[in-house]
């Protein structure tokens, strides 16, 4: 599903990320750890295709990521990646089921509102769709975030940060949605984390320095 | 949901910014449709009513007076000319058509003009009711005259001396109505028409006493106030004038010189007025730019996620383009609307003073230019926000949170 080699990358001169060797496989579900600055929303960034390395190869999904460019490299990731955002980032102005339809569109899917009740059902939130984001608790918005990531049937799930500023419940609660989340879709799962409570709960460990 | 409705989504989200930018492009759309109507009309009417006729003859005096009260009806006339000097001028070669007119009397405000039915003739003016006059004191109205004083067929009324409508009035020969005219869209609507011998009838009892005694025959000196002339070859205008102008008690004036002499002197007013409307669309086209782009700040995040969620840079280009196109195209629209609405009612309000009517339900093709040139202003002002949103750095802005 993932294989990344001799991965490095450098903002201006200072290194960022370094990962020599790195391969998952189709449904697994990581924790990307390591202290802050050590590259963990880099490798995440790099996975979705929003930043090019300085080295190495990068494959997703079958996919050789160095050979996408442009507009083809969006398509290609709103086709196949989901992102929950640490500041999860819903657009205010817009309704639980406009954000996810914005998914869709942007993605150049069709705009299934079956879909997205389903969705929007499986994490609970069902009856929230007419909402804006400001009306919703802090835990349903993760909930509609997660949603927004997972609508597209996404073929890998990243999550960037999910739990800070989270208490003991919710954190373990939301690290089990996107557990969840990813079986339901068959989609690989990627936690970048540096929560100990987070941690626990996935076998699989990729520590960054 | 598409780009076009997020868009919308997001002028809706900034109301009162959507609002000043709607308000002023509308504003300044609307002031040029009202100066290309108000200008254009103006125009076309008094092309109409100057239509055939090349020159107008009459006495000595301002030349724009005498094309304003021969033709348009508008001044006061420069003086009268006798009759004899006006048949002559019919006899002329290069003259094709010679109508006299004789001025000076009005009714409720529309001037009683005495003339031959060669004068309706010449608008192609077909009567709605009656019959031309015939007799002295018989009158024809004009439609519009018809309409406001509600005077039909068999109406009696005395003229008014002088054309206010405030002079002494002629108690003692009153007009009988025996036709009234369909409607022209000439000057003929606002004016009530009769033979020449009915004015000079109405004014006898003042100067016949005086006049007889220079008369031998015991018939008055008739006179007349204005002769509009239509040439009969291109020729004429060589000629004709200096011919006319040379005589002490003639004078010659071309409506085509007058009226371009007017339009130069109001043409002055309405630049003003056209340079205040661009700068109102210019203003607009900031107020949108300083809205898109200090906006860029907040909309950061989402322009960000988009791309995250499969959107292309050049989608978010698109994306803050269209909501200027929007903004432009709502713009265009509501102030095409009021240029119309504001010269409908400016209309009502010319039509209460008798004056020339003005409508907002005619449309000129300027106006297509002007719509496209709103959508410009728009497209404008989205430039630089819509470049600044293709450029987003999506690693580094979802790095800051």
């Amino acid at each position: 599903m993932i294989a990344v080699r001799g991965l490095a990358h450098r903002y201006g001169a200072a290194p960022a990320l370094r990962l020599a060797d790195w391969r998952v496989a189709q449904g697994e579900r990581w924790a990307v750890l390591g202290p802050s600055g050590s590259g963990k929303s880099t490798l995440l960034h790099v996975l979705a295709g929003l930043v090019r390395p300085s080295e190495g190869e990068v494959e997703v999904s079958g996919q050789n990521l160095g050979k996408l460019r442009g507009a083809t490299l969006d398509r290609w990731r709103g086709a196949t990646v989901g992102i929950v955002l640490q500041a999860l980032h819903l657009v205010r102005h817009l309704s639980v089921r406009d954000n996810l339809r914005l998914a869709q569109y942007l993605a150049h899917l069709p705009q299934d509102d079956a879909r997205i009740d389903d969705t929007l059902g499986s994490l609970g939130v069902a009856g929230k769709a007419s909402r804006r984001p400001a009306e919703l608790s802090q835990g349903e918005r993760q909930r509609v975030a997660i949603a927004r990531a997972v609508v597209n049937w996404p073929k890998l799930l990243l999550a960037d940060e999910p739990t800070a500023n989270l208490d003991d419940a919710a954190a373990a609660l939301a690290a089990d949605l996107l557990a969840e989340q990813a079986a339901r879709q068959g989609a690989t799962l990627v936690v970048a984390t540096h929560d100990a409570r987070v941690k626990a709960k996935f076998r699989e460990r990729l520590e960054l320095a | 949901m598409n780009l076009a409705s997020l868009s919308a989504s997001y002028l809706r989200a900034r109301p009162l910014h959507t609002a000043l930018g709607l308000i002023l492009l509308s504003l300044g759309v609307a002031t040029i449709v009202l100066l290309l109507l108000v200008v254009g009309q103006l125009e076309e009417r008094m092309s109409r009513d100057a239509r055939g006729i090349d020159l107008v003859v009459g006495a000595k005096g301002s030349p724009m007076q005498l094309i304003l009260s021969g033709i348009y009806h508008l001044d006061a006339p420069t003086g009268n000319v006798p009759l004899a000097a006006a048949q002559s001028l019919g006899k002329e070669r290069f003259v094709k058509k010679a109508i006299p007119l004789a001025l000076g009397d009005s009714w409720k405000g529309y001037r009683i003009v005495g003339a031959g039915h060669d004068y309706p003739n010449h608008y192609g003016a077909t009567l709605a009711a009656g019959r031309l006059w015939e007799k002295p004191m018989e009158v024809v109205l004009g439609a519009e005259v018809a309409q406001r004083t509600a005077a039909g067929v068999d109406a009696e009324f005395s003229g008014a001396h002088g054309i206010s409508g405030e002079g002494d009035e002629h108690k003692e020969a009153p007009y009988t109505v025996v036709g009234i005219l369909k409607e022209t869209g000439s000057v003929l609507d606002r004016l009530v028409l009769t033979g020449i011998e009915s004015v000079w009838h109405v004014h006898e009892p003042h100067q016949g006493s005086q006049q007889n005694k220079n008369d031998k025959a015991g018939e008055p000196e008739r006179e007349v106030t204005v002769v509009l002339v239509q040439y009969a070859s291109p020729l004429a205008a060589a000629t004709l004038p200096r011919q006319i102008n040379s005589r002490s008690e003639l004078q010659a004036a071309s409506p085509a010189v007058e009226t371009a002499r007017l339009f130069r002197i109001v043409g002055v007013g309405a630049e003003a007025l056209r340079a205040f409307a661009i700068v109102l669309m210019v203003a607009a086209g900031l107020s949108v730019f300083i809205a898109l782009y200090t906006a860029l700040e907040e909309r950061r995040y989402d322009l960000a996620v988009m791309r995250t969620l499969g959107a292309s840079p050049r989608r978010l280009f698109g994306l803050l383009l269209l909501e200027g196109l929007v903004l432009a195209f709502l713009g265009a629209l509501v102030g095409l609307a009021l240029g119309h609405a504001f010269a409908g009612l400016l209309g009502l309000w010319l039509q209460v003073h008798q004056q020339p009517a003005l409508t907002g339900l005619a449309w000129r093709p300027e106006e297509l230019w002007l719509a496209a040139a709103a959508l410009g202003v728009g497209v404008l002002a989205a430039l630089l926000p819509a470049w600044r949103a293709y450029r987003t750095d999506v690693s580094r802005t979802l790095a800051q949170g």
